[in-house]
């Protein structure tokens, strides 16, 4: 039986591999994966914190990965995310550009909401003007 | 006792239920013993007061000297030295069971030594029914990779390991956001 069993997984955890917390105190955090410790938990790490253990749980893995030696030092980890850019590569993903959009909106004060209901009225009312228009012309043919 | 560590240094090392201490001790002076041997136990308790008793459990069965006749010259908790590597730690257990008394090795993977302990001793009570009370470590030790025996640590050692997680855990990103009623079921695929 010369069947390739191919596995439908594209995101795997591994040494190097970006995860987002999503759970906990540091909620939101991007963290590298440093080590994994056994099924459940790995050792993370990011450039402005401590090395701590994590469990999977907690982590939703992403698309990228940075290409470090297992249990890297924070110099050597600084470096390749800055070399990789990988933060911005998140952050320019339709991910990443979703989570800035939900933190901007959540950060909007009552003179932002206002602006933005201010916006999209003058924005409907000119569409619809132009549109009325055009309907009145077709109505006359 | 604290004040002398780093800030983050408890956040560091963890929050464990079950403490390592040094316990320092010796049978009072007499007459006939004016400078007693001084004995030095490393002990897992969950406080200062119940390492000092069970420094005087082990050492009573190992030395003529008991806590009415002796004293305690220190007592000093160890913490551990990098908390932020994962080392695979080899622990020598003598056990009561409902039967007898068993020796076991067992394996962990862990950053600290506390952690590891605090593995056996929730894994021994959900393996083996065995309590702290009937647990007596005889000996831990760091062991090198080459050294592992246990298949579930040895699994690990791999400088390139790499799995997927095979499913999507939904869940709400704090406990205030729980509802008892959702819309739609959730995907846990993962592909």
């Amino acid at each position: 039986l010369d069947q390739v069993v191919k596995m439908p997984f594209k995101r795997y955890v591994e040494i190097g591999r970006l995860a987002l917390v999503n759970y906990g105190e540091d909620y939101g955090k991007l963290v590298v994966i440093s080590d994994i410790v056994d099924q459940t938990r790995a050792l993370v790490d990011a450039p402005d914190m401590t090395r701590k253990i994590e469990s999977f749980r907690r982590l939703t893995i992403t698309d990228l990965k940075v290409d470090i030696p297992r249990l890297a030092s924070k110099k050597v980890l600084t470096a390749k995310l800055a070399e990789a850019d990988t933060f911005n590569k998140f952050a320019k993903s339709s991910w990443g550009r979703k989570l800035a959009r939900q933190e901007a909106k959540s950060n909007m004060s009552d003179f932002d909401r206002f602006k933005a209901t201010a916006a999209k009225v003058k924005k409907a009312r000119s569409v619809r003007k132009v549109f009325n228009q055009l309907k009145k012309a077709a109505a006359k043919k | 006792p604290r004040a002398s560590f780093p800030a983050n240094t408890k956040m560091v090392q963890g929050s464990f239920k079950w403490h390592q201490y040094q316990v320092v001790g010796r049978h009072l002076p007499t007459d006939k013993m004016p400078n007693p041997t001084v004995y030095r136990m490393k002990v897992w308790a969950e406080d200062r007061v119940k390492a000092e008793s069970k420094f005087w459990y082990f050492l009573k069965k190992l030395r003529r000297v008991k806590k009415a006749n002796g004293q305690i010259l220190s007592v000093n908790e160890i913490f551990e030295k990098r908390p932020t590597t994962i080392k695979n730690f080899g622990v020598w257990v003598r056990y009561q069971s409902r039967t007898g008394y068993h020796n076991m090795y067992r394996e962990y993977r862990d950053t600290t030594l506390n952690g590891a302990i605090d593995q056996l001793y929730h894994e021994m009570g959900s393996r083996h029914r065995c309590r702290f009370s009937c647990i007596q470590i005889i000996k831990t030790a760091t062991v090198p990779a080459s050294a592992c025996k246990r298949a579930n640590t040895l699994q690990f050692l791999d400088s390139k390991i790499r799995f997927p997680l095979a499913f999507k855990l939904i869940r709400p990103a704090s406990r205030t956001l729980k509802t008892t009623f959702k819309a739609n079921r959730p995907t846990t695929a993962m592909f």
